[in-house]
């Protein structure tokens, strides 16, 4: 569970999150808004990598203030490009990567680490160069990385802007069979339309939150 | 950029600690070989191990990237010291350079940041943080695929505006692109919880 408490935060002098307040139980939520909006900023939330100048963010009853480690294990975060996301040279040294800290042994990486290429299909990769793969390879393997340390909740900003259709598709597909808590920030409207609940950013507030249809709607509405 | 090439020949299995320790005394003993013919015994040497490792194809690759750098030092030191001395210096590079290769060929990354996170571990006592030196590397082994993709993005963004480029017109957006990306590295770093200590208990 997610709970923001009354949280503003801006850069300079502009508030870019003005007075939310709002807590996210269900399984699926949707983050939509117009560029600049503040729903990028408001996701950055969700895992202590932005701290609110004004107000709290809980996941689970943990504080992203007091208690960011511990956080950020429970939430993973994938973005935009995946190439700033790649650490290691290989697909399978990458996945690893994200497990170095957990101390454990070779076998059990190299069967958590081949378990997770498999569940997104890029097992037969594993040992390629990381920066050969295509770009929908790369994000699919920026997904990977974060999954192999099982959040709890996955929070994705804008994963499929730099994907062409079928990427796309095989992205969604994926965030739609995890078991986790997803938070999908996007542009495209259609990736939410099967979501538990969508919210609507306008200016650094939140305008709308409801059901999809309701909430796509309102944001029609306002960018007319 | 040499990549890890998977295989199962004794280079592969050899465990990276050792691989890195042949490589030292390697290193030293060709540098303290002196004569063409003590130059051209290691370079026969190299070749074997490449030949025993099942890479003899990727021995072309590793040497291209040093003509240059052969022809203008042969040249420079056939001028100023004679030509044994240009074969012996010349050599120990490309020899040294080659075997160098043959490491990153047949091991694992994440094996060598182990060995050198090993290694620096006693200098924790004195402040340094062995996880974050190796990561160091393993980031700039990673960084020149990129910043070399973000050349050629820029060059092409160049020539699509035009034939007449500048070096500023160049230099600029490449550095600029390049300290974005070392931006949002950062950021998904610190997201993967690089910062944070290690978690009481492995889930």
């Amino acid at each position: 569970m997610i709970e923001v408490r009354d949280v503003t935060h801006g850069f300079a002098e502009r508030d870019v999150i003005r007075s939310v307040s709002v807590t996210l139980t269900e399984p699926r939520v949707g983050i939509i808004g117009a560029n600049g909006s503040g729903k990028s900023t408001f996701a950055r939330l969700f895992n202590g990598l932005v701290i609110p100048r004004d107000g709290e963010v809980l996941v689970d009853g943990l504080s992203t203030r007091t208690d960011a480690a511990a956080v950020r294990r429970t939430v993973g975060f994938v973005f935009t490009d995946p190439d700033a996301q790649i650490v290691m040279p290989t697909v399978a040294e990458d996945v690893a990567f994200g497990l170095r800290r957990r101390r454990l042994g070779a076998e059990d990486t190299r069967r958590r680490v081949f378990a997770a290429l498999s569940a997104v299909g890029l097992e037969i990769f594993a040992d390629h160069p990381a920066h050969l793969l295509s770009g929908g390879q790369k994000q699919l393997l920026a997904l990977c990385s974060v999954l192999v340390t099982e959040p709890r909740v996955l929070v994705c900003d804008e994963p499929t802007t730099l994907l062409d259709l079928r990427n796309t598709r095989r992205v969604l597909e994926i965030l739609r069979g995890l078991p986790q808590q997803v938070v999908l920030v996007t542009h495209d409207l259609d990736s939410v339309a099967d979501y538990d609940r969508v919210l609507v950013f306008d200016e650094g507030a939140l305008v709308a939150d409801g059901p999809p249809a309701a909430a796509v709607g309102h944001y029609r509405a306002l960018i007319g | 950029m040499n990549t890890f090439v998977p295989g199962r020949s004794w280079l592969h299995l050899l465990p990276a600690s050792a691989k890195l320790a042949g490589l030292t005394a390697a290193m030293v003993a060709v540098l303290l070989v002196d004569s063409p013919a003590g130059i051209a015994a290691a370079g026969g040497v190299t070749v074997l191990l490449y030949v025993s490792a099942g890479l003899a194809y990727a021995l072309p690759a590793q040497v291209r990237p040093l003509r240059w750098l052969v022809v203008g030092l042969v040249a420079l030191q056939a001028l100023t010291a004679g030509w044994t001395a240009a074969v012996t210096v010349t050599g120990r590079l490309v020899v040294a350079v080659v075997l160098a290769g043959l490491i990153t060929l047949t091991t694992r990354v994440v094996d060598l940041l182990d060995v050198f996170e090993r290694v620096l571990r006693p200098l924790r006592r004195v402040g340094v943080d062995s996880e974050r030196v190796a990561l160091v590397l393993a980031l700039a082994i990673r960084a020149v695929p990129v910043v070399a993709g973000l050349a050629v993005e820029v060059r092409d963004a160049q020539r699509a505006r035009g034939p007449r480029g500048s070096v500023r017109a160049y230099a600029v957006p490449l550095v600029v692109r390049t300290l974005r990306h070392a931006d949002a590295l950062g950021e998904a770093l610190v997201a993967r919880g690089l910062d944070d200590p290690p978690p009481v208990r492995g889930r």
